[in-house]
């Protein structure tokens, strides 16, 4: 299989950093084509810096970052840049378009696509993703899981090789969340799509072919999602979250609040919030 | 509450008026105003409002709104009338002198005109954004501006700022609505107090909407830039304006409209 990104001996420091202070350091890993990767780690280990280092949102101190057989420098960052679709966290922060249609054509009215056929990809991309009835919606009126399924449709129509998430599903509802991942999951089978997933979420990572953990900006353990899962609690400590409820649970626990011992949606943790003071 | 005051303003219809091109509707518009000063006498006021409300019929749009588009403005409409009839040059029957003031007939026929100007202006605008979603008239304006470009005026670029703003309305609009939930809940009063403690309670509102807007904004580049924005040049454009039969026929009937006013007038 051939390698279509193939990251060496990274560095990264952010300019306001001291010189002695890396964000990422030594990073080196290889992607497959067509291979799913899931990134993990704590917050501010430096995950999504090394996403944005990828297509050249931020430029590396040292190391090599080739993709699709480009070295990334000044003069191809645009080409890779075209061949790398990125989703980020908060769906509304990267909806540019006034409308859903707008929105999903923004990637190609940037490379100058004819209208055309703009008009028959856009169209192509939101039937994909099972948004044809919203194309003239404002994103005012749609559902974060929604919106962020246009910022895929975008992504689609786009063609790119690689589709990075940037904890793409963390801002969304756990309904949101599952009909991303189902997008993804199809897109994923309709091409080979490399994907490289930045996530908290232990079903997302169990999705991929392989894990990296990323930890205080090293790369620090990598394996099948099985491998990484027999870690057990070690897990939250690698930065995979424990779900949202158990979370509250456990910080509510830690200032001596008695919480249920089953387990809570969100919606029923909602409910015993609401109820705990009257209950007493 | 305040969504309603920007994005209310746009009625959706089907009506001919509805359809019409933005860049048609908005060029017109200005011309109306234009046009207004050719009329001097009655019949050309009374032609300006027959055209205006054949316009609004076929709009399809309730009267009501029209009327409360006169509204807010209807002390300032009186004031300039006030002082067009008092202190106006003279001429015909004089029914009152008292100083510098004067009241005369033909002070009093040019109150009343000033006054159909008046209406007929913002009959016409708030027809022109009762009909016309936002965006479109964005568009519009895009289009009005292209030969800026000769001078080098970012033309795409402020189009593209329009739109983006705009989209970003009713996100920002949710935003201050949470803030203001999130401060009630701390026992912060909106809308209560005289007005120095009111602008008091606001300032807690605007400081985490203007931090999370400029985080907005950076995400939102760093998109952009993601999805290969480079600039305006070398763009295509998705959404593109039609002139269709209609935008002809209605610049048609202004210039008729127009031979007719310079026909009737004193």
């Amino acid at each position: 299989m051939s390698q279509i990104i193939d990251v060496e001996h990274l560095n990264y420091r952010y300019p306001q950093q001291a010189a002695d202070q890396l964000t990422l350091t030594d990073i080196s890993f290889t992607v497959a084509a067509g291979e799913w990767v899931a990134i993990v780690g704590h917050n501010g280990s430096g995950k999504s810096t090394l996403a944005k280092n990828l297509n050249g949102l931020l430029a590396p101190v040292s190391g090599k970052i080739t993709i699709d057989g480009q070295v990334l420098s000044e003069q191809t960052v645009w080409d890779i840049r075209r061949k790398i679709g990125m989703v980020f966290q908060n769906p509304d922060n990267q909806f540019v378009g006034a409308t859903v249609e707008d929105d999903v054509a923004f990637s190609l009215e940037n490379q100058g696509i004819p209208r055309d056929e703009m008009l028959s990809r856009v169209a192509e991309a939101l039937a994909q993703v099972d948004m044809q009835d919203f194309a003239t919606r404002e994103p005012a009126r749609l559902s974060g899981g929604q919106k962020q399924r246009v910022a895929l449709a975008g992504m689609i129509a786009a063609r790119p090789q690689i589709l990075i998430l940037d904890e793409a599903t963390s801002m969304l509802d756990p309904e949101g969340r599952a009909e991303v991942l189902q997008t993804i999951r199809q897109m994923k089978a309709d091409s080979d799509l490399t994907v490289l997933s930045i996530t908290h979420d232990i079903d997302e990572a169990a999705n991929a072919n392989r894990v990296l953990v990323v930890n205080d900006g090293h790369l620090v353990e990598e394996g099948t999602p099985a491998e990484i899962f027999q870690h057990g609690p070690a897990l939250i400590k690698m930065g995979l979250d424990m779900p949202y409820p158990e979370r509250l649970k456990a910080a509510l626990a830690r200032l001596g609040v008695q919480v249920p011992a089953t387990y809570l949606t969100e919606k029923g943790m909602a409910d015993w919030l609401w109820q705990l003071r009257s209950n007493k | 509450m305040m969504s309603k005051l920007i994005f209310g303003r746009y009625i959706p219809g089907n009506s001919v008026i509805h359809h019409m091109d933005p860049r048609a509707k908005l060029l017109l518009s200005f011309y109306f105003i234009g046009i207004i000063f050719i009329a001097n006498n009655w019949p050309t006021y009374v032609l300006l409002f027959a055209f205006t409300l054949l316009a609004i019929k076929l709009s399809g749009v309730k009267w009501s709104f029209f009327i409360n588009g006169v509204k807010p403005l209807i002390w300032l409409i009186l004031f300039t009338v006030v002082l067009q009839i008092l202190f106006s040059a003279s001429g015909g029957h004089v029914y009152l002198q008292w100083g510098i003031i004067t009241i005369s007939q033909f002070g009093l026929i040019n109150g009343v005109y000033i006054f159909c100007r008046f209406v007929l202006i913002i009959f016409m605008s708030t027809l022109l954004t009762l009909t016309t979603p936002p965006l479109e008239l964005s568009d519009a304006i895009e289009y009005l501006l292209m030969p800026l470009k000769v001078v080098h005026f970012p033309v795409y670029e402020v189009a593209l700022m329009l739109s983006i703003a705009l989209r970003f309305v009713p996100t920002l609009m949710d935003e201050t609505e949470k803030i203001m939930n999130a401060q009630r809940a701390r026992g912060v009063d909106f809308g209560e107090g005289n007005i120095f403690q009111q602008m008091r309670a606001i300032v807690p509102l605007l400081i985490p909407l203007f931090v999370s807007s400029f985080n907005r904004a950076e995400d939102l580049a760093t998109a952009m830039e993601a999805r290969g924005y480079q600039g305006g040049e070398g763009r295509s454009k998705y959404r593109i304006l039609k002139w269709h039969g209609r935008d002809t026929w209605a610049t048609v009937a202004f210039a008729a409209l127009t031979v007719a006013l310079v026909f009737l007038r004193a």
